[in-house]
Formats: structure tokens, C-alpha cells, sequence
């Protein structure tokens, strides 16, 4: 395989196992607590590096793992007293924590291959120098081996759970109820996420991890009324974001990592106005399609209230409309002309009439729909 | 299943929030087969109680037994129907798929629905006249269509006792009597319905039993032994007006001009405009 290759592959597996728990954390309203662990982990890192003395260590992933699960019980429990607001709980936490990393790195691990820079962006670039080695072979680059691992693993997680993960999201007090331990979920939940974020950091540092976990699945968000093919949506745009993201990186001749978050950044903004039916553009459109409707059936009830009245003749010309109704004589004329075209009134010169169509119209009106 | 206990049984249930008591010293005994309300002023603890029988809420004392047992150990005889408020209903599901979560509870853990589930869920959708928006986005019902999703999850678990937090918050007339005709008809087949209340107006005619509430239990027992003008004054610390909200309709209760109130059908009476001020008056003053 081409280092190229190799870098796409890592770089989509990173997205897709991103994206995966991702869903979940957009639809717990979570997405800030993705911001947390994925900074609050590198005391995970740092702390694991000091026992094991070897980035490689397995260790380094379960101490991650388990500052990322620590910085959620202890936003709990500094929102649980009562005193400050879970956003702020969020934001106090987590620098904390993240500070202490960075302090312990520029201490004691000045040496190593642990700097702020990769801490932040990571780099995709050398997944092909970190090769995989099993009885004396390479297999690969370590990044994939590692990373394939965690997304098999989150494909399994949200297999196994999905009845669950997807019950405590929507209605925790049922769950509860039923018996489906909601805090026993949630934590669960937050471990694959600090998982994911601890093997993400490596590719794509603690930044850019949460663009991976937060855009692609607010993106499909607006793209499905379908928790399983959110899911999908979401793997597919961080995937297609990934790809493009490397070669955006090519063109570019910057940070690969910075490109895909860029990607998924587009996804979204595109999925956000142009989404069929949530979309900004489609939701303009809808907005203006009823308030011409409106205006039109407005015209209809104001012809039908005057007719035969003696002030008939005036309340019924085109001119004078835009004064009784507070119109624009743009959007009056453009009314009228849609008014003619569906057949509601008939037009002498400037005398409006109403059809018979247009009678019945504004008679439906007065019935609630 | 053991007939002869009562279906819920309360003693001394105390819920605290940090010091504030929500519930104080709590007894109550709902037999089995009746149809009953809470009723209560806000902050009252109607759903703090519901709460805590499902044990969603730690109480600080006293304990529950359902049919005789623990809920933990009587769980599946236990239907409960939380606010409607209380779910985003922008998840990305539809009708059936929600109705199905009432299933959970007896697939157990990891456990997929299938299509005995499917069936179950069309058949509680048929009950509650809902079997035409199986596919509809969750998003895309009124308040009333919620309700009645949220009904048909509950019916969907078969239980004994049915816990019911406001099913009549926000919903039309209409679904307002099917609801109660659902209600009437669970009771008729021998099943618990306890359910948390705000129309006083409405007490004696859709209920048998009522339970009145203010952190203490004021009373609770067979409507018309009960559901007295003294026990709503203790309950409602005199500020509910219910002389008005029971006497001849448009004694003037309602002169603030709230006729119209957004919703109106072209008949509708002083008299209704009267009740519903009595209704806002007793709901107090938080919403």
C-alpha cells in the first residue's frame, strides 16, 4: 500500500469511528462533553506514559479511557451541587484537568514525542511511519491496527446496545422505569467515547476530534428521520469528509487533520442549507410559498367580506389593495397575478371580482383546517 | 400476581430535595381495579410521588410495594406515562418505533424487537385511533397525537397498574374523552390507573378515586367520600375558588375576556370561560 493509501485509510476509519458515537452525543445534547474528554484524556496519556515509560503501552489508552470517564462524573458532580450550571460544570472541569497534562508534559516529558503541537492537531501524516509489526512482519501501520480496533469495537457497542442507547436517549425516566439502568448506559457510553477520543487524539489531536464526533452527525441530523440511517449518514460524511479532507490537505500543502475537520465543517454547512426539508433554503422557500398562499387567501375573504357592500367598488381595486392591506404594491400586484392564475378572481381593468371558486375559497378559510 | 394486596401500597415515604421535603411522610393505599386521581397545587409533589414509586427518585424514608412486592421485583405489572414535555420529540424515530420502547421492558437487556412487537404496537395504536401515523415522524403530531403515542406505549406493556403523569396536558376536548374512555375501560378490565390530575372540574365524573396532595397526603379515598370542599381547602391552602368551579356555569368567575383563548369553537360559552379560570386558579401560580 502507498503511504497515501494508507493515510485515507487511517483517516476514514478515524471519521467513521468518530461519527459512530457521535449520533449519540448530538442527541443527548452532549456534543460539549466530546470538547471535555477529548482534553481532559491527556492526563490519561501523560499519567499512563509515566507508568508504562513507552507511548506504545496499552496502558496510555486505559488511563485516557479513564480520565475521559472521570471528567464526566466529575462535571456530574460539580453540577449535582447545585451551585453552577453544567456548561460551566463542563468548562471548569475539563481545563483543569487538561492543564494539569500540559504541565506534566513540559515538566517531565520534554523529551518524548508528546509536544503540544500533535497534543492539539495530531499528525496523519507519520500513521505510516508508526508501523505494525506481528512476529517480525509488518502488517501496517499501528494507527490503522488501532484504530480499526476501536471502531469494530464502537460498531459492536451500538450493535449490542442499541435498543438501550437508543431509550435512555429519548426517555430516561422510562427507562429507568423499565428497569434499563440509565446511569449504567451512560456510562458505558462515555467510555467508548473517551475510547474513541484516546485513539482519535493520536491521528488527529484533541482538537479536531470533536469536529469528527460533532459535525457529521449534526449534518445527518437534518438529513433523516431515522436513527439507524443517521447513523449511516453520519459514517458516510465523516468518511467522504475524511477522503476529501486529504486531498483538500494535497492542494493545500497543510494539515491533514485540519482539512478533514474543515470537510466536515462543509458537510454540515452544506447538509444545514441545503437539507430537503430542514434546510435553510428549503425552509425560505416554504416561508414564503405560505405567506404568498396566506395573501392569497387574504384577498379571497377580503373580496368575499366586501361584496354587495356599498363600498364594494373601492375595497375591490387593485390599486388600493396594497392601502387596504398593508401590502407593498409589489407583493400586492404579485398577489393579484397568482390570485388570477389559480382562478380565485377575475380581473376588469382595475375591479377585481371573485370567481365562484374563489367564493367557495374564502368560505373553506373561515372552517379550521 | 397476589389480587388481594392492594395494588400500591405507600408508607412513609419522605422525598427530599437537598432539605426541602417534596413529600412528607406519605401513606397511601390504592386497591386494586380503581381509577384514580392526584390532584394537588403545583409543587405539591403529584410527580415527585409517581417518581418515586417507579423508584426513578431516591426516597429519604419509607418505602413502595406494588401488588404485594418491591417495584424492583414487580417492575413488568408497571405501565408508567411520563409528561409529555418530558421527550424531545425531534428524535429521529416514528410513531411505531416509540410505541415498541413499551416492549423493552419485557425483551430484557440486548433483546431486539421483532415482529410480535411490531403487532402488539399496531394493536395499541388501534386502541388509542392512532394506527394510521405508525410511520409518521414523531415530530410531525400535535400535542394531542403525542399523548395518545405515549398512551398506546403504556397499554403496549400490558401491566396491571398504569402510572399516568398529566395525560391530559395540552390535548383537545375530544382526546381529552378518548383518553378517559381508554382510562375507563383499563379500570373496567380489573387494572390500577393512578393518574396525575389538574381539572378539578373533571374529578368526580371521569374518576372513582382521588388522592389530594400538598407534600402531606390531605386525603385520599373514594371520590365522593373525599373529594370534599374542606379537603380541597387544605389542599389548596383556600386559594382554590371551587364553590365557583362547581357552581351553575357563568357565575362570573372568568371576567377577564379569556373567551376567545386562542383555541375557540364559535360556541363557546361564558360559562366554560368561567370554568377554565376556576381550572387556572387551582393550577396555582407557576405555569
Amino acid at each position: 500500500m502507498s503511504p497515501e493509501l494508507e493515510i485515507q485509510l487511517v483517516a476514514v476509519v478515524v471519521a467513521v469511528a468518530c461519527a459512530l458515537p457521535g449520533v449519540f452525543l448530538v442527541l443527548r445534547r452532549m456534543a460539549l462533553m466530546s470538547d471535555a474528554i477529548s482534553h481532559a484524556i491527556l492526563l490519561g496519556i501523560v499519567l499512563g506514559f509515566f507508568v508504562a515509560g513507552d507511548l506504545t503501552s496499552p496502558l496510555l489508552v486505559v488511563g485516557a479511557a479513564a480520565t475521559g470517564v472521570l471528567t464526566v462524573a466529575l462535571v456530574e458532580l460539580v453540577y449535582r451541587t447545585g451551585l453552577v450550571k453544567e456548561d460551566a460544570a463542563i468548562g471548569i472541569v475539563f481545563p483543569a484537568l487538561f492543564s494539569v497534562g500540559v504541565i506534566l508534559i513540559a515538566r517531565y516529558a520534554g523529551d518524548v514525542h508528546l509536544d503540544v503541537d500533535a497534543v492539539l492537531l495530531g499528525e496523519l501524516a507519520f500513521a505510516p511511519f508508526d508501523r505494525m509489526e506481528v512476529a517480525g512482519r509488518d502488517v501496517g501501520p499501528r494507527g490503522l491496527w488501532v484504530m480499526g480496533s476501536i471502531l469494530l469495537l464502537n460498531v459492536a457497542f451500538i450493535a449490542v446496545f442499541f435498543k438501550e442507547l437508543k431509550l435512555t436517549t429519548f426517555d430516561a425516566a422510562l427507562a429507568g422505569a423499565l428497569g434499563f439502568s440509565p446511569a449504567l448506559v451512560h456510562y458505558l457510553f462515555m467510555s467508548m467515547v473517551s475510547i474513541t477520543a484516546v485513539g482519535a487524539f493520536d491521528a488527529v489531536g484533541s482538537i479536531l476530534v470533536i469536529a469528527l464526533m460533532i459535525a457529521p452527525p449534526a449534518a445527518a441530523y437534518l438529513l433523516t428521520d431515522d436513527l439507524g440511517r443517521m447513523i449511516g449518514l453520519s459514517a458516510a460524511i465523516g468518511a467522504v469528509s475524511a477522503i476529501a479532507g486529504f486531498w483538500l490537505s494535497f492542494l493545500l500543502d497543510a494539515s491533514i487533520a485540519g482539512c478533514m475537520a474543515t470537510m466536515t465543517g462543509v458537510a454540515f454547512t452544506a447538509s444545514f442549507l441545503f437539507a430537503p426539508e430542514r434546510g435553510l433554503v428549503a425552509a425560505v422557500r416554504r416561508r414564503a410559498r405560505q405567506r404568498l398562499e396566506f395573501a392569497q387567501r387574504m384577498l379571497a375573504i377580503h373580496l368575499a367580506q366586501h361584496e354587495g357592500a356599498p363600498d364594494a367598488v373601492e375595497e375591490s381595486r387593485v390599486d388600493h389593495l396594497h392601502e387596504h392591506l398593508r401590502w407593498t404594491p409589489e407583493f400586492a400586484g404579485r398577489v393579484v397575478r397568482e390570485s388570477e392564475r389559480r382562478g380565485l378572481v377575475r380581473r376588469e381593468g382595475e375591479r377585481l371580482w371573485l370567481t365562484e371558486f374563489g367564493r367557495a375559497y374564502a368560505d373553506r378559510s373561515f372552517v379550521a383546517d | 400476581m397476589t389480587a388481594e394486596r392492594p395494588a400500591i401500597e405507600v408508607n412513609d415515604l419522605t422525598v427530599a430535595y437537598r432539605d426541602r421535603p417534596a413529600l412528607w411522610d406519605i401513606d397511601l393505599e390504592v386497591p386494586s381495579g380503581v381509577l384514580m386521581a392526584i390532584v394537588g397545587p403545583n409543587g405539591a409533589g403529584k410527580t415527585t410521588l409517581i417518581k418515586a414509586i417507579l423508584g426513578l427518585v431516591r426516597p429519604a424514608a419509607g418505602q413502595v410495594q406494588i401488588h404485594g412486592r418491591p417495584y424492583e421485583e414487580n417492575r413488568r405489572l408497571v405501565a408508567y406515562v411520563p409528561q409529555r414535555g418530558s421527550v424531545d420529540w425531534d428524535f429521529p424515530t416514528n410513531v411505531l418505533d416509540v410505541v415498541m420502547m413499551g416492549r423493552y421492558g419485557a425483551l430484557g437487556w440486548f433483546r431486539r424487537p421483532g415482529r410480535r412487537e411490531r403487532e402488539l404496537a399496531m394493536a395499541a395504536l388501534e386502541q388509542v385511533g392512532m394506527a394510521a401515523f405508525a410511520d409518521r415522524q414523531i415530530s410531525q403530531l400535535s400535542g394531542g397525537q403525542q399523548q395518545r403515542v405515549f398512551l398506546a406505549r403504556a397499554l403496549v406493556q400490558d401491566a396491571q397498574v398504569y402510572l399516568m403523569d398529566e395525560p391530559f396536558q395540552g390535548v383537545d376536548a375530544r382526546t381529552e374523552r378518548a383518553i378517559v374512555a381508554l382510562l375507563q375501560e383499563l379500570r373496567a378490565s380489573g387494572r390500577t390507573v393512578l393518574v396525575v390530575h389538574h381539572d378539578l372540574q373533571t374529578v368526580p365524573e371521569y374518576f372513582d378515586w382521588v388522592m389530594l396532595l400538598n407534600v402531606r397526603r390531605i386525603a385520599s379515598g373514594p371520590v365522593d367520600e373525599v373529594f370534599t370542599d374542606r379537603n380541597l381547602r387544605l389542599t389548596y391552602g383556600g386559594r382554590v375558588p371551587f364553590i365557583a368551579a362547581v357552581a351553575p356555569q357563568g357565575t362570573g368567575v372568568g371576567g377577564d375576556g379569556r373567551v376567545g383563548d386562542g383555541s375557540p369553537g364559535p360556541g363557546r360559552l361564558a360559562g366554560e370561560a368561567g370554568v377554565a379560570a376556576a381550572k387556572r386558579t387551582a393550577d396555582g401560580s407557576e405555569r
